[in-house]
């Protein structure tokens, strides 16, 4: 896994939702451990995006669970 | 007044140009401060507009919440937020003290979240869909100021949000009031919120020839009842009261500021923007709080009123005031202070008609140096006038014929 992409999108979910970045570690769940709601991960998925040249559709955002599905996806797709 | 309700303020809440919570705006007030500066906005200069200054908070919501908790929130549901915080806290409520079952929360707005339209708006036609939030719509949504306290309190009694243009606020604690006499709740939490300095709403103001444009004496722009009005001044902020049954205050040991004795709401059937220059719709809603309260005009020592600053608004409110109770009331302006926070106008100016009747003193109307002729009624000016209050009306009138009266008597 890739701990560029981690922390980077540990940053973007500290920004958006006030999570401590440290936090924002591969096993946490967005919604259950880190309180992330669907309108925030919008957020986090357009800035990801930006960020990290990817593209996120829909249907495959609703399959990121976790911080660490969402770290392999970004680093397969990028 | 056979249902044996009474309804009281126990908890008052403010973020206005004149100070970042209840105290400081009332000391302003008596001390003769303005709200109003120079706007100092680049859409300023770049439309040209005629309106240079606003009245404008002196605290900024976002040194007061949380960062992440601003950024998810239209300007006018942040001055909702610490003004209900105030309020809530004042009143000594916390988690345990009501049923919230029992709570509802009632807050208006005049405009809603336009910074947030422009801004999304903007964002769209330069960036594309992508860059537009997600949270867009709750946070331009002109419920969303009372939505977002309501969930922050769990109020489940009803959350509500009437938009009444600068009568919202006022409209709000009439509301609160009739869902306490009906039995609906035991406690409310209700106001107005409004944060709208933002380059189309100073425009179309403007262009209704409604605003003043004293823009190098900003701080003698907002001048109710004097001879050299030239218009309002556009105001921010927000004003947040909470009223109980007096029975559920007095059983937990409540603090009582006074009493919402009555309420009066009328429309003008007139015209969209312009009062009816007989005050007959005015004069309605003044005489039904005082019917509504059991009060006699002859007891009512003081109107706190909505004059504006405009030359035909202000005369039409004080023949309205004659009808309604004659001649005696001591009257004053507080706009020419504050400016006009449209929706949260009515309910910041209902807590200083409280606070006028709590300290027995009544703030001067800043920069009436010169009284309209057409002005037959004692207008304080100068500095605060000391005077013992058995009952005080405020009003509040909006564009659209919007008509509220609120009538107030001591703890």
């Amino acid at each position: 896994m890739s701990d560029n992409v981690l922390s980077g999108l540990a940053e973007i979910v500290e920004e958006v939702a006030g999570v401590a970045a440290d936090d924002v570690t591969a096993e946490k769940s967005f919604v259950d451990d880190l309180d992330i709601d669907s309108l925030s991960m919008v957020e986090i998925a357009v800035q990801a995006e930006d960020k990290f040249g990817v593209k996120i559709p829909d249907d495959e955002l609703a399959n990121l669970k976790t911080v660490g599905d969402a770290v392999n996806y970004i680093t397969s797709n990028k | 007044m056979t249902s044996g309700i009474e309804v009281v303020i126990t908890g008052l809440g403010a973020t206005t140009p004149l100070g970042g919570d209840v105290t400081s705006t009332w000391d302003a007030l008596l001390a003769g401060k303005s709200g109003v500066r120079p706007l100092t906005h680049d859409w300023v200069e770049k439309y040209d507009l005629p309106v240079k200054i606003a009245s404008q908070l002196v605290v900024d919501p976002t040194e007061v919440l949380p960062r992440v908790e601003a950024r998810r929130l239209d300007r006018s549901e942040q001055v909702a937020i610490v003004a209900s915080r105030q309020a809530w806290a004042d009143a000594g409520h916390n988690d345990d003290t009501v049923d919230r079952q029992r709570l509802a929360v009632i807050i208006g707005t005049g405009i809603g979240g336009a910074i947030t339209l422009l801004t999304q708006d903007d964002l769209l036609e330069q960036q594309g869909l992508r860059k537009v939030s997600p949270l867009t719509v709750p946070m331009l949504m002109p419920n969303g100021p009372a939505a977002h306290v309501g969930l922050e309190l769990k109020a489940q009694a009803g959350v509500h949000a009437p938009v009444s243009a600068c009568a919202s606020g006022a409209e709000a604690i009439a509301w609160a009031y009739r869902m306490i006499m009906s039995g609906e709740a035991d406690v409310v939490v209700a106001g107005g919120a409004e944060a709208c300095i933002t380059a189309i709403p100073v425009a179309g103001f403007s262009q209704a020839r409604t605003m003043s444009t004293r823009n190098d004496e900003p701080e003698k722009a907002s001048r109710p009842f004097d001879t050299a009005r030239d218009g309002f001044v556009l105001g921010e902020g927000a004003g947040v009261m909470v009223l109980e049954r007096r029975e559920f205050a007095e059983a937990r040991g409540a603090k009582i500021y006074g009493r919402l004795a009555g309420i009066g709401t009328s429309a003008d059937g007139y015209h969209i923007t312009a009062p009816d220059p007989e005050g007959v719709g005015q004069s309605r809603a003044i005489a039904a709080s005082l019917r509504s309260g059991g009060i006699d005009p002859a007891d009512v020592g003081h109107v706190n009123c909505h004059a504006t600053s405009t030359p035909v608004g202000d005369v039409a409110e004080t023949v309205a005031i004659r009808k309604a109770i004659g001649d005696h009331p001591v009257l004053t302006a507080p706009k020419g202070a504050l400016g006009h926070l449209l929706g949260a106008a009515g309910a910041v100016e209902a807590i200083v008609t409280v606070l006028s009747i709590r300290d027995g003193i009544v703030p001067q109307t800043l920069n009436l140096e010169n009284l309209d002729p057409a002005v037959t009624l004692d207008v304080v000016a100068g500095e605060p006038r000391k005077i013992k209050l058995e009952a005080a009306v405020n009003d509040s009138f909006g564009f659209g014929g919007h008509n509220v009266a609120l009538a107030f008597t001591p703890a």
